[in-house]
């Protein structure tokens, strides 16, 4: 994807001095290892992170979206997505790859992306595209029909996650990516992606019954924590992998990854304290993820300060998210994957235009890079953003409208909605006392 | 014969159930419950949600006795369960018409 990096990458390694085109067994065993703990944070890390924060009644029927929603954009992104998202679009390379790769067409075993095989590159990029989808199942959890919901992931995934991917990531003549977008793990990609998704999900389908009637309580935060440590794990894979090689870049996505959520998890917990005289082990948790949201777009630009500064002002903007704005316009968004992966997603894509270190070693094509000009990489950042978003926008709820069609309604009844999805939906439940 | 009604703090349980047996009192039945009095309830926080928890769990203690041992019983109950703070429970004392042991078909203070 980023062949100009590889080539870098190349210069600096004499290893690499016969081409780019020779396979590295180095890089080749980090992709790999980096896109196995990238799908971990999906089926088990978001999975268990947003299912602990789910009513008791409800718990299955969130894990099971989560794991529904990996398994269908999976097949989507084999199917058609990757073709959408990395093929050559030829006249269409502004916006979309074209579709020569349905099914992988033309993609051989042997075929190599830059030091490592093109397999190994589009299974990581599928777990990046499933995470995306999933991460918007938050914002509407505990009312959504599954077979509405598995029909809009399918359709999502090819008409709304493939473009934008393609748009930020899709290599020359790709639209954002020719005007020097600097998104290095999916800040914008999946992070504003999925959370705006979710967001404008929750407005379309509806509050839940008895919303701030009722009390709302999480069945585990336990499981909860656990699910953020098993995505904090995931990450180091999500970022390092998006060195696209074993390099110091990742070494550099290593640390940043660490560091800012453990940043943005003080913040978080101090937030608290001063406003509630009380730290919360959720409050905890969720300061680590929006951490990792924010420190995802920057990951491998920037130094140790840029990770102090994005982590807790990506955990202040995430808190005034969750804490503030959902209450002030009253949208369900239930587990905040708009509060927290979009607000802190946006604020990590818009600082890294002055955070980013002026290393052309480390530095994408851009306004940056060409000439150090930070107002200029700033307007392409909030570019991205824009395309981004309004794309997002859109496209969520052209998806929605057909799968709602299709599927005879997006909502469960009252009674389902009243006796919990886990019973009514799926005929099983989270304990057997 | 009389039924000892105590509505306790649930970490109580085992000091009242241990003074008990101390004092040869053979049998209980427990129960978990909920409710509320002049403790009212708790409130928790989730991401800045806060909820009111109105009911608090307690642990209520059943058992029959003979009327000359109800004082002593109410005693070690109260001595055992009391932690001076607000919601340590109270303690119902009525009257019984008749106990049948199901194995024998003994009555009365017998089957007690």
């Amino acid at each position: 994807m980023k062949t100009k990096l590889i080539w870098l990458i190349a210069l600096l390694l004499p290893v690499f001095a016969f081409g780019a085109d020779t396979l590295d067994t180095g890089d080749t065993a980090w992709m790999m290892v980096s896109t196995a703990v990238v799908l971990l944070m999906t089926p088990a890390g978001l999975a268990l992170f947003y299912g602990g924060m789910t009513r008791s009644k409800n718990v299955l029927n969130t894990y099971a979206m989560i794991v529904g929603a990996f398994v269908v954009a999976f097949v989507a992104w084999i199917a058609v997505g990757y073709s959408i998202g990395f093929g050559n679009g030829g006249s269409m390379q502004s916006y979309i790859g074209g579709f020569d790769n349905i099914f992988l067409n033309g993609i051989k075993w042997s075929d190599l992306s830059g030091t490592y095989p093109t397999y190994v590159f589009i299974v990581f990029q599928g777990t990046f595209a499933a995470i995306t989808i999933a991460i918007a199942s938050g914002s509407v959890i505990e009312r959504m029909k599954y077979s509405t919901w598995l029909l809009f992931v399918f359709i999502w995934t090819i008409a709304v996650y493939s473009p934008i991917v393609h748009m930020v990531w899709g290599g020359d003549g790709a639209l954002l990516f020719d005007a020097g977008a600097l998104d290095f793990a999916g800040g914008t990609v999946v992070h504003m992606n999925g959370g705006l998704a979710g967001l404008v999900l929750a407005i379309l389908i509806g509050k839940r019954a008895g919303l701030n009637k009722t009390a709302m309580k999480p069945m585990s935060i336990m499981l909860t924590a656990l699910g953020g440590a098993l995505l904090w794990f995931g990450w180091f894979g999500f970022n390092g992998g998006s060195a696209f090689g074993a390099n110091g870049i990742a070494g550099l996505a290593f640390l940043t990854t660490a560091l800012a959520p453990s940043v943005a998890a003080i913040t978080w917990m101090i937030l608290e304290y001063m406003i509630y005289k009380t730290i919360t082990l959720l409050g905890a948790v969720s300061g680590i993820v929006a951490g990792l949201v924010a420190i995802t777009p920057a990951a491998g630009f920037v130094d140790v300060s840029g990770a102090f500064i994005i982590g807790a002002v990506g955990s202040i903007v995430a808190f005034w998210g969750v804490v503030v704005l959902k209450k002030k316009f009253g949208y369900d968004d239930s587990l905040d994957a708009f509060g927290i992966h979009f607000l802190a997603g946006l604020w990590g894509a818009l600082a890294v235009a002055f955070l980013a270190v002026k290393d052309n070693d480390l530095l994408w094509d851009g306004p940056l890079k060409a000439s150090g000009d930070r107002m200029g990489q700033f307007m392409v950042q909030v570019e991205s953003v824009v395309v981004v978003g309004l794309f997002t926008l859109v496209g969520t709820i052209v998806v929605y409208y057909i799968a709602n069609i299709l599927t005879g309604g997006a909502r469960v009844d009252e009674e389902q909605e009243s006796v919990g999805l886990d019973e009514a939906l799926h005929g099983e439940k989270a304990l057997n006392l | 014969m009389k039924k000892v009604e105590a509505i306790i703090k649930p970490f109580k349980l085992e000091d009242v159930k241990e003074a008990l047996s101390e004092a040869g009192i053979t049998g209980m039945t427990v129960t978990d419950v909920k409710g509320y009095g002049r403790q009212q309830g708790h409130s928790e926080l989730y991401r800045g949600a806060e909820y009111v928890v109105d009911f608090l769990a307690k642990t209520k203690i059943e058992l029959i006795v003979n009327e000359d041992d109800v004082e002593n019983c109410v005693n070690l109950i109260v001595e055992a369960a009391k932690t001076g703070k607000i919601g340590d429970g109270k303690i119902f004392v009525s009257s019984i018409d008749e106990v049948i042991r199901i194995r024998t078909g003994e009555t009365g203070s017998d089957a007690i």
